[in-house]
Formats: structure tokens, sequence, C-alpha cells
């Protein structure tokens, strides 16, 4: 391979008119590297710009401003029959008109491989997804699931250098989504090429990613792996929108090498021993932000960020219940994990009652403002 | 359970109905093999050969075809095989031509916006709307003055000068074609998602194949029924026909109603006879196809 980067988005901006004529950025200066054999996804939700960054791989669109680069190689306007990436769709896009094995075959066909290549590689296309013995089915005659392994099959047959897709398991239901889910990925390893992923589903991008861009408003709010991207969200929007977080104001009172102290006004009370991240300054105003299942509820009161207050509601969810706890005003939501089987987990806390919260100061996140 | 009563009233109105629509067409068959030539009165049908001889007139020597003696007399008047001739070719010329400009009117109107769009759209249903006398004398006027410009311009005389015939007929029924293959066209494209062409390209293939491989395929029921409707409203139609034809081009319909005004023989009940079973058969394919299109979608 050529470059160290399958894909690359460089400052990538597009411009689209709305009905009502105004200009709007749907992808907004975006810059991003999806390094070879990697399997990455866009994250979103709706109009985030996500969808529209994977059509400029593919080639539907062309970049307003800015460059696409598929294995080093500039895009410019080259037609998507040029480009050596394949798509899944979301709706799959099978030619109703066609077999199972014609539509396998299509891709193949272009490239004018002969009739016994094409026999062979749709074949082992099929046996890949697991839909051997279908080739003379329509895709009408075929469930969403086997549909879904069609459009994979006829995408994956080209052996392209990078293989986007857009929320491909979107009309799937939940057990089978997840089951292919799974198989997407050991697809991915197995096979050693780059996937690109567009989801607006958060546990779709952590189950299969190397790594994730989480997007909105056609920006790109942070890059990198699913752990860091849970654990070190860059901002607010991305502690918000993966996963749940309790956040606080707050403002730095004082700050060393390694630690920094936020006074939060709402608690009238300090949080100590909070990691420092860059670029921080004292007598910043930032948000602080903790994840209800690291708050811990204690029964008595410990020397750091400790806090009493009192329990709201419980709502009992299976594997976790989850506690809201009213810290002066403020609602605080921690998850329990039901460890222990027993048929009243919700009644370990009563509504009313009297609870300490912990707060370890490495579970509590200073997030920049704005 | 249907919640809905057969009421013997809703039968009888059906019947009706019926008798309402098809007798004119029974009645018009019947006498196609009336045994009175001057076809004021069904006289009973042709007889066979043996009972020839106590008919009157001429019938007897000149009736070897038995009961189809008026569709024997048909097939050999030359003025009926050439409007015939003539109705066909009209037909499937401008049914040609109209369904591929059709067709690719509708693709560049789901395709593309552009300023005009909307008037593009009204557009298509100005000829649909439009009285047919109105349009025909827009043709015809619109067709005498560009021969006169041209002919005086290229200095054009006797024979070599442009004028009316078959090939400004197939104009004008290419005109008033083209906007129902669009609109048929277009109501198939409706539900043409364009991820169908996009998945194409993807996988190599360029415009052309594209169009020729996915598109086209895909739409093609919907260019078939656009077809076949332009096909019958070209060969029914007798007003635009009657303005835009000329020496030569003469029509079945401007033919049948030359016969009308001088003495309805049952020859013309024969041709039309001819002519509902063909329309028949070609809305009958139309049907056909539709509902093939639906059980796929």
């Amino acid at each position: 391979m050529a470059s160290e980067f399958a894909v690359e988005l460089r400052d990538v901006v597009k411009k689209f008119i709305t009905p009502e004529g105004n200009e709007l950025n749907a992808v907004d200066h975006v810059t991003m590297q999806i390094k070879n054999g990697e399997f990455f996804s866009m994250l979103g939700s709706s109009g985030c710009g996500k969808t529209t960054s994977l059509r400029m791989i593919a080639g539907f669109e062309w970049p307003t401003e800015g460059e696409v680069y598929i294995e080093g190689k500039p895009m410019g306007h080259t037609p998507p029959f040029q480009r050596k990436v394949n798509t899944v769709f979301q709706s799959y896009a099978l030619f109703q008109h066609m077999t199972v094995f014609q539509n396998i075959a299509f891709g193949l066909e272009m490239e004018g491989a002969d009739k016994n290549e094409i026999e062979k590689r749709v074949k082992r296309a099929l046996e890949m997804v697991q839909l051997t013995g279908m080739e003379r089915r329509k895709p009408k005659q075929l469930s969403g699931g086997q549909q879904q392994r069609v459009a994979v099959a006829r995408a994956l047959v080209k052996v392209p250098d990078v293989l986007l897709l857009d929320e491909p398991l979107g009309a799937l239901d939940l057990k089978l989504r997840k089951e292919m889910q799974l198989e997407l990925k050991a697809l991915q390893q197995q096979l050693g090429i780059t996937f690109v992923y567009v989801t607006h589903d958060q546990e779709e991008a952590m189950t299969m990613s190397d790594r994730i861009a989480v997007m909105s408003k056609g920006k790109v709010q942070q890059m990198g792996t699913p752990v860091e991207i849970y654990e070190r969200p860059a901002n607010r929007f991305v502690a918000d929108f993966i996963g749940e977080s309790n956040f606080l104001e707050g403002t730095i009172k004082s700050l060393s090498k390694e630690e920094a102290v936020v006074f939060v006004p709402q608690l009238n009370a300090e949080l100590t021993g909070i990691p420092v991240s860059d670029g921080l300054v004292n007598g910043e105003e930032v948000t602080v932000s903790i994840r209800p299942e690291k708050v811990h509820i204690s029964d008595k009161v410990l020397d750091v960020n400790s806090f009493t207050g009192r329990v709201t509601n419980t709502v009992y969810i299976g594997t976790d219940t989850h506690v809201f706890v009213d810290l002066m005003g403020k609602q605080i939501k921690v998850f329990e994990q039901n460890r222990i089987s027993r048929l009243d987990p919700g009644s370990f806390y009563s509504i009313g009652q009297e609870v300490i919260l912990v707060m370890w100061p490495d579970n509590v996140l200073v997030l920049k403002k704005g | 359970m249907n919640p809905y009563r057969r009421h013997p009233v809703i039968q009888i109105a059906t019947v009706l109905v019926y008798i309402f629509l098809y007798a004119p067409i029974v009645v018009l068959i019947l006498y196609s093999f009336n045994a009175s030539r001057t076809n004021v009165t069904f006289e009973g049908f042709i007889p066979r050969v043996s009972e020839r001889v106590e008919m009157k007139g001429s019938l007897v020597q000149a009736a070897p075809c038995g009961a189809f003696h008026w569709f024997c007399e048909l097939s050999k008047n030359d003025d009926v095989i050439e409007a015939a001739g003539n109705t066909l070719t009209i037909a499937f010329a401008s049914t040609f031509v109209s369904v591929i400009i059709g067709t690719m009117a509708a693709l560049a109107l789901q395709r593309y916006e552009f300023k005009l769009k909307p008037f593009s759209q009204l557009s298509l249903y100005i000829p649909i709307v439009i009285p047919e006398i109105v349009m025909g004398i827009g043709i015809l006027t619109l067709f005498s003055q560009l021969f006169g410009l041209l002919n005086g311009a290229l200095g054009l005389t006797g024979d070599s000068r442009l004028s009316l015939g078959l090939g400004t007929v197939i104009v004008s029924h290419i005109a008033f074609s083209v906007p129902f293959v669009t609109l048929v066209v277009q109501a198939r494209l409706q539900g043409f998602d364009k991820s169908y062409e996009e998945a194409a390209m993807d996988l190599g293939a360029n415009e052309w194949t594209t169009f020729r491989r996915v598109t086209f395929p895909m739409i093609l029921p919907g260019i078939l029924s656009g077809g076949l409707l332009a096909f019958t409203l070209s060969l029914d139609d007798f007003v635009i026909t009657f303005f835009t034809n000329g020496p030569g081009s003469t029509t079945l319909p401007i033919y049948v109603y030359g016969l009308l005004r001088k003495i309805i023989t049952p020859q013309v009940n024969a041709l039309s006879t001819v002519w509902v079973l063909t329309v028949f058969i070609a809305v009958l394919l139309l049907q056909m196809l539709q509902s093939r299109e639906q059980k796929q979608h």
C-alpha cells in the first residue's frame, strides 16, 4: 500500500443550499486520517455530516473546499466508478431485477473479469457471508438480514481498498443487529480491509471500531479509540453524547502540575485532587463531568469529595439500578450495578433516604467551556 | 369481513353501466356481418354459399368469404390498406420518438434542480388540458408559416416544396404524446431510489452502463406503459391528424370520417371491428404489464 492512510480528509467543506435558499456547511472544515486496515466509525446524530463525509469519500459528492485523498492520491472530481472504494448502502440498493448472483457479479463484470473468475469469486463471497445456495434468489425473496449480507458481499467481492458502510444495520432488529456487528468486525479483521462505518448508534460504534470520530454540526468533536472517547471526552458535547454524564459548573481555584481544585458553587464545595488536562488556567470557568456509574454511594463520609444528598427516585433496569440523588438542588444520577440477585433491588435505596456520594478524584473530568 | 352489502340496485346499476359501455361496440361488430349493403338495418348474417342463391343483387357472385364478406371487401380496398399502413407507421414512429423524449424529460425532471423546473413541470400538462382542436390549429398554423418561410428562403418549388404529409402528422403526434409518456415514467421514477444508480457506479459502472444495466431495466415497465399509452392515443387520434395530414397521409380515423359523409356500408363496421380488436389487445397488454409491475413492487 502506497500510503499510511487509506483515506484522508484535509480541511474538507461541503456546502449545501437549503430549500429556504440559505447556505449550510453540512461538513465544516473536517480533517481526518483513517489508517490502513482500521475499523473507523463516524458517529453522530442525523445532520451531523457523517453521511455527507462518507459520500465524498465514495465520490457521490464533491467537496466544496478541501480535498479527499484515497491511498495518498487526491481524488478531486474522480467519479465513483474510478475509485477503489465500495459502499454498503443503508437501503442496500440491491438491483431488484437481478438475482443474488447477478448482483454480486455486477462489479466483477465491470472490471472485465472472465466468466470462470466471476463464478469463483462470487461463490467465495457468498461463502464469506454464509449465503451459499442463494445464488438464484431475487433480493425480494430474502430476509432483511440476508439482503444486508448480499450488499456486503457485493461490495467486498471487488476487494476494495476501503469499504464504506452507511448505517448498514439500521433496518435490522436489535438482536440481529448485534450479531451482524460482531460478524462485520470479524470479517474486517479477517480481510484486513479498511472499514469506514457511519452510524448514529454509539453502542454499535463502540463495539466495532478501532477509532471513532464523534461529529456534530458538520465538525469533528473528537477522534479517538472507544476508550479514549468514553473515558476522556474532549468536551461537554462528547461527554453528553457518548454514554451519560453528570455535569457541574465550577471555577478552577488552584492548579498544580498534577492536580486541580475546582470550586463548585452549586454544591458550595470544592472538588479536590482532580487530574489536570492541558491548557487549563487558574480561575478559568470549567464544566466538571462525572459518569453516573463512577459516582460511589458510601455509608460514611470520606475525606475526599464526599457529599450528603437525598434519594429522589430509583429506576430498576435489570443490569443496573439508576438512583437519582438530590445534592443541594442539583440532581445527580448514579448507576448502581445489581451484582446480587434479589427481588427488591430498588428498595435498597428508598426515596427520601439520606446517602453519601463520593466522587473519586480520578473519576472526575474537567472540561473546557464552550 | 367486507362490511359493504351487495344491494340489488347496485348489481342492476353495474349491469346497466356495462350495457351502456359495450352495447354500441357489440352492435358495431354485429353489423360488420350484416347481409344488407346499406347497413341501415340488420338483415341477418351473410348466408353460407348454398343459401346465396336466394340473395338479391350482386352479392351472390362476389361473396367467396362467407360471413366474413365485408372483411374480404375491406382487404381488397387499397385506400383502407394505405390508411391502415399510414396509421401504423405514424403510431410506431411517434411512439418510438415520444418514448425517448418523454423518458429523457422524466429523468431530467427527477434528477436536476433548475430555475425553470416548476414551469417545465407545469408545461407538461398544457398539451393534455388544452382542447385538441386548439392544438391542431396551432400546429397547422406553425407548419404552414414555417413551410412558407422555408420554401421561400430555399427557393423550393413544385413537388420539392415542404408540405403537410406523413412527417407533419408524426411530429404532431409526438407533440401530444410526450407529456403522457413523461408523466407515466415520472410516476414510475417517484419510487426510484437514487442509491440504485449510485450502487452501480460504486461497483464500477460508468453513467451509460448504469443507465443500460440498472436504471433502464428498473423503469422499463413505466416506459412500456407510457409507450402503449402513446401508441393507442396515436391510433385513435382524429382531431389533430385532421389538421396536419396532407395528400397520401390519410389515417384510418380520417378515412372512416370521409366514408361516413358518403354512405355507411358494413365495410366501415368491419374496419371498426378489426380496429377495436387491435386496440383491445393493446390495452390488455398494458393491463398485464401493469399488474406484473405491481406484483414486483
